[in-house]
């Protein structure tokens, strides 16, 4: 097997697992408290209001968004771990056609499966920290993967050129 | 002796070192098992989705806006019991939607997992049978976790020995320990073969140079290449803005009913509705571009096993492009066309299942065609 399509298989089966290791341990866990803590401060900020008790309310609402904002991170980076798994795994699969030089091709598995790794991990940072690391660290990793498969795309049709008549 | 200890030897690692399509699709290997269940699965979560857009997401956001105008109405008369049951009612309603979604992305996600293990197979260092029992415990939680996931809103906690899990939940999660057990197994098994020094490469599916397979190779990379680039324009331009907005109005609709002005709440409750359809119709067409494209490349890799003729392959690979793009682009029409592009949206979503059942009956004439000629003396 080469090199670059080794990484792209092991690197997207073991993120594929990760990611699944990390849903089931978010579901069991985490996941049912969180969706009651979040409808819970929802509907007491609602209630305070009926009360007007506004400084509660507002609190309550405050927590709600904080629970949230948690909550759609933690997800997002569930999905994206496991989604871009099988984007590794499909390209690992397909590596031997793109049509450039083994020393490229590592490079660019290289850069999709740390683009991979980066973009989730910087979603779940952002549960962490509100400041601009986080968000920095998902670009990055975004911007790295949409560089890698637009030259995927290119070596894709690089091989097919190379292989006409 | 020597025979039978070669005889065990050589079923270790047969697949790994095989070369032939054939000998891979057996009856009941666990290539057939991955890409018959694989095809199904996506096939099933498709047809579960669109049943789902049609009949239930938009009559629950609806019944869900109209619970919110009788909140900020139970706010402004003071009545917090009634609040509270409205919040309940919310609750449940967003549980149903929540659980249909759920279910809805894992059997899609989990037939894609099920097509490439059916890929990677002859790098799968094991015999027969354990390759086939790994694809039938994949299987088996790739089906529990989904149907556990939509019972959740019907069992509750009812009879549950747990606070806050019930059932249906313990299910779902049993599903997914099982499909993670075989993941990890078959990790464990492509590092066995990568450990063995092997003479030859096997073929993981013959280099199919066919016109179906290179269209719906370049269309789905295309596809995926379209959804990360929305996903990057959508985080980086909308994402925050809409976050902040979505605290901003449930204040505003809080504060507006407390204070007695019930017509700025309901400003608020619509204009909440619209900012929810808008982050929905956005995240639907991002993950479905990029999902569509995904199964595009995959129906790619397997078309050798696809038993039609050039003409129709050539049929169902442009129905199912077009489904692909169709689909996408007017989930996000929806907010200026509204049922309009929604009903477009939703025939993008049949021409996609479509096309997968009549690749999948291509695959199950294959399957017959082989069997057919291994009986044959």
């Amino acid at each position: 097997m080469i090199g670059s399509r080794k990484l792209l298989i092991l690197s997207g089966l073991v993120l594929a697992i990760f990611g699944m290791a990390y849903g089931l341990h978010y579901a069991i866990f985490i996941e049912h408290q969180t969706l009651d803590r979040m409808g819970g401060s929802l509907g007491q900020a609602f209630v305070h209001a009926a009360e007007r008790n506004l400084p509660q309310a507002n609190s309550s609402l405050d927590d709600y968004a904080q629970t949230r904002l948690n909550y759609v991170r933690q997800v997002d980076a569930h999905s994206h771990w496991i989604g871009l798994a099988m984007l590794l795994l499909v390209l690992g699969l397909l590596f031997d056609r793109v049509g450039f030089s083994e020393k490229r091709r590592i490079l660019l598995a290289s850069s999709l499966t740390l683009g991979c790794v980066l973009f989730p991990f910087g979603v779940t940072v952002e549960t962490l920290d509100r400041g601009k690391v986080p968000q920095a660290i998902a670009v990055v990793g975004s911007a790295l993967i949409i560089a890698s498969l637009a030259a995927v795309a290119v070596g894709f049709w690089h091989a097919r050129e190379s292989r006409q008549p | 002796m020597a025979r039978r200890e070669q005889v065990v030897r050589h079923s270790a690692i047969s697949s790994a070192s095989s070369d032939s399509l054939s000998r891979d699709f057996e009856p009941l290997s666990a290539q057939r098992l991955l890409v018959i269940g694989g095809i199904a699965l996506i096939t099933v979560g498709m047809i579960f989705g669109d049943i789902f857009a049609a009949f239930i997401l938009h009559p629950n956001a609806d019944r869900i806006s109209g619970l919110l105008m009788a909140v900020t109405r139970a706010v402004a008369a003071h009545n917090s019991r009634n609040v509270q049951l409205e919040f309940d009612s919310i609750g449940a309603l967003l549980e149903n939607r929540g659980t249909k979604v759920d279910a809805h992305a894992h059997i899609i996600d989990f037939g894609y997992l099920a097509l490439l293990l059916a890929l990677v197979q002859p790098w799968v260092c094991f015999n027969d049978k354990t390759k086939q029992r790994l694809a039938q415990i994949f299987l088996i939680g790739g089906v529990l976790l989904p149907v556990g996931v939509v019972l959740i809103h019907y069992v509750g906690l009812t009879y549950s020995p747990l606070s806050t899990i019930g059932w249906a939940s313990i299910v779902a999660d049993f599903g997914g320990l099982l499909v993670i057990l075989a993941c990890a197994a078959e990790l464990g098994g492509i590092l066995r073969y990568l450990r063995r020094v092997q003479p030859v490469e096997p073929n993981l599916f013959p280099d199919d140079r066919s016109w179906s397979s290179r269209a719906l190779l370049s269309g789905g990379t295309l596809l995926i290449l379209a959804g990360f680039v929305y996903g990057a324009y959508y985080a980086g331009v909308h994402l925050y803005s809409l976050e902040a907005r979505d605290s901003q109005l449930l204040r505003q609709m809080m504060t507006q009913a407390s204070a007695g002005d019930s017509s700025s709440a309901n400003q608020a409750v619509n204009d909440y509705g619209a900012l929810q359809a808008e982050v929905a119709v956005s995240i639907a067409a991002h993950a479905h571009v990029i999902e569509f494209g995904l199964t595009a490349m995959l129906l790619a890799l397997i078309q050798p096993y696809v038993f039609l003729s050039e003409r129709w392959r050539r049929r169902w690979t442009v129905v199912l492009l077009a489904g692909s793009v169709i689909l996408p682009v007017f989930v996000r029409m929806e907010l200026r066309w509204g049922l309009l592009a929604g009903g477009i949206a939703d025939f993008g979503g049949l021409l996609v299942i479509l096309a997968l059942l009549g690749m999948l009956a291509g695959v199950l004439r294959y399957t017959r065609k082989q069997d057919a000629a291994e009986v044959r003396p």
